[in-house]
């Protein structure tokens, strides 16, 4: 499968494009990488896939088809502030079970603990949240994840362990990555391809 | 020390929890925590993510929340720090650059939230150093024009260093001021942090970039769990066989240019009778279950661990 974005143009300000006649293609096996410059535009890229952003022009499609938006959306967003994304009214074990119920394997892989289930979002750290975000992503109708930063905050083992845990579970289920990073080191690790974003965007 | 600017000595820093009605729960969240900083000295944080560096940073500037209960001393030029006295040097003489880009005020443009409270006479100085700082980072003028919300992640970032560049203080309690910065910004940070250094201010570097703390500190304090594990001359961490703690080694063979290394396993939740390392430890013994490390000065570097290789630096 393919998600495709094609002649994407989108403006938050009238006179002032952010993306324009931008496309990118990304196959369900393979991590492509994205680099850029700060404030040029990766984040609102990513919401445009993943469907927060509605009135863009262009396409986003799916091998060739238009995305259903009454249903579950197959393209799940990932952020780098995982406490932005959360109730705090919600216990995680509701933050979680709003998206699905995962397989206690599947929740080890990810290193929850079972009492983490009963915490408030602020009573974890931002490497415990990271982990609920990542789970909760991978909800099974998941087709592609959308990265943006989403290890930035995290130390360096903690970033191996999750990293290793996403590309292992989206490698067997056939899900397709877009990783949006600072980090070329990084990247050059995990991507099977690095994209740069002011050669896509044709501002 | 004499020319300490900072000391924290023994510090430990507790929650109060409500747990079912008016059950009390304490979790403690720092342990027995000792550092300093120099005038002149760059001294950074790395450590795993939860293990209260944040706090420290918050305790520092007398702005834990509520429930957070702070014992042990913090010191500055070796008078103990009241919370009164927190607030009187806040913003003035010690600045904090905020971990969270919710310390922003949504309602205020962000080139008033860059200069801060000014005297009217200070006003046209403060703006045109703002310009200044604004265009060394890449923020293009019309940004000063800009609310928070308008702000791309690394943008934000950006305006929170540059308040604190504004002020004039003289300890920076910098707390990860550059993820998610492209390498020209953090270059650029870098270079300030070094400046600050130069000019005789001290600097608490919290970081999980680990180039940012080499090229900058002079020693790297690494947390783990609420503790401090380690503190060693930031030199040793090119050389990880230079490194005492098996979770510093951990640490920088878990870097993509270091082979990526998987190590499994996350800090424990709850206060530990052991060394808080145990349950991942590859070089635990018995004794590590139940009796806690003290931190010990071994040849200049402290060291919290029973099984350390003495042979090492
Ligand atoms: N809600 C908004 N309203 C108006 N402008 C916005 C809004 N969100 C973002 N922008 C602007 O859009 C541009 C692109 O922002 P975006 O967040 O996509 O950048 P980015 O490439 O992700 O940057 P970073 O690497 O710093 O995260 C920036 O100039 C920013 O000021
Ligand atoms: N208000 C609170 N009540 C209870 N626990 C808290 C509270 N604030 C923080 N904690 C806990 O204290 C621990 C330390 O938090 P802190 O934010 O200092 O971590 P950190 O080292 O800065 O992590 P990171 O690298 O992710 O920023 C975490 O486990 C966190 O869940
Ligand atoms: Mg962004
Ligand atoms: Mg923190």
């Amino acid at each position: 499968m393919y998600l495709n974005a094609n002649n994407i143009s989108y403006a938050y300000k009238k006179n002032k494009p952010i993306l324009k006649n931008l496309s990118i293609s990304i196959p369900d096996n393979k991590v492509i990488g994205l680099m850029g410059d700060s404030g040029s535009g990766k984040s609102t890229l990513c919401k445009v896939i993943s469907g927060y952003i509605k009135n863009y022009t262009g396409t986003v499609t799916l091998d060739n088809n238009l995305i259903e938006t009454k249903d579950f959306y197959p393209i799940q967003l990932i952020f780098q502030h995982p406490e932005k994304t959360m109730n705090p009214k919600w216990k995680m074990h509701k933050v979680l079970s709003e998206s699905w119920n995962p397989p206690q394997e599947l929740m080890d892989t990810f290193g929850l603990k079972d009492n983490w289930l009963g915490r408030w979002p602020n009573e974890l750290s931002g490497g415990e949240l990271q982990r609920f975000s990542i789970l909760r992503a991978l909800n099974p109708k998941t087709k592609f994840i959308i990265a943006d930063e989403i290890s930035t905050m995290l130390d360096a083992v903690t970033q191996v362990q999750i990293w290793d845990a996403l590309l292992d579970y989206c490698k067997q289920n056939k899900i397709g990555i877009l990783a949006v990073s600072h980090d070329k080191e990084l990247l050059e690790v995990i991507a099977d391809d690095i994209l740069l974003f002011n050669e896509i965007n044709k501002l | 020390m004499e020319n300490d600017l900072l000391t924290v000595q023994n510090v430990s820093i507790s929650f109060t929890q409500y747990v079912q009605g008016l059950q009390q729960h304490i979790l403690k969240v720092i342990s027995d925590l000792s550092l300093s900083v120099k005038e002149g000295e760059v001294v950074a944080i790395l450590g795993s993510s939860g293990s209260g560096k944040s706090l420290l940073a918050h305790a520092i500037l007398g702005i834990l929340p509520e429930n957070g209960q702070c014992d042990g001393t913090i010191s500055f030029k070796g008078e103990v720090l009241t919370q009164e006295k927190k607030e009187e040097l806040r913003g003035e003489h010690i600045c904090l650059i905020p971990q969270s880009v919710n310390f922003l005020d949504p309602l205020m443009k962000v080139r008033e939230q860059a200069i801060g409270d000014v005297k009217d006479e200070e006003k046209e100085k403060a703006l045109k150093h703002q310009k200044e700082i604004f265009e060394k980072y890449g923020l293009a003028e019309e940004v000063g024009d800009m609310y928070p919300f308008e702000l791309s992640g690394g943008m934000a970032r950006k305006v929170l260093l540059s308040t604190a560049l504004l002020s004039d203080p003289e300890l920076v309690v910098a707390d990860e001021p550059t993820p998610g910065l492209d390498q020209a910004s953090v270059n650029e940070t870098i270079n300030d942090i070094k400046r600050l250094a130069q000019e005789g201010k001290g600097v608490l570097l919290i970081t999980h970039e680990i180039d940012v703390a080499l090229k900058t500190a002079d020693r790297i304090a690494i947390f783990y769990s609420g503790y401090v594990i380690e503190i060693n001359k930031a030199e040793n961490f090119n050389d990880v066989n230079k490194l005492l703690h098996p979770y510093t080694k951990s640490l920088i063979e878990a870097l993509p240019r270091n082979g990526f290394k998987l190590t499994s396993g996350v800090q424990p939740l709850e206060e530990v009778d052991g060394c808080p390392y145990f349950e991942n430890c590859p070089i635990r013994s018995d004794i590590c279950q139940n009796n806690k490390p003290d931190l010990i000065d071994h040849n200049g570097i402290m060291i919290r661990c029973h099984n350390f290789d003495k042979e090492v630096n």
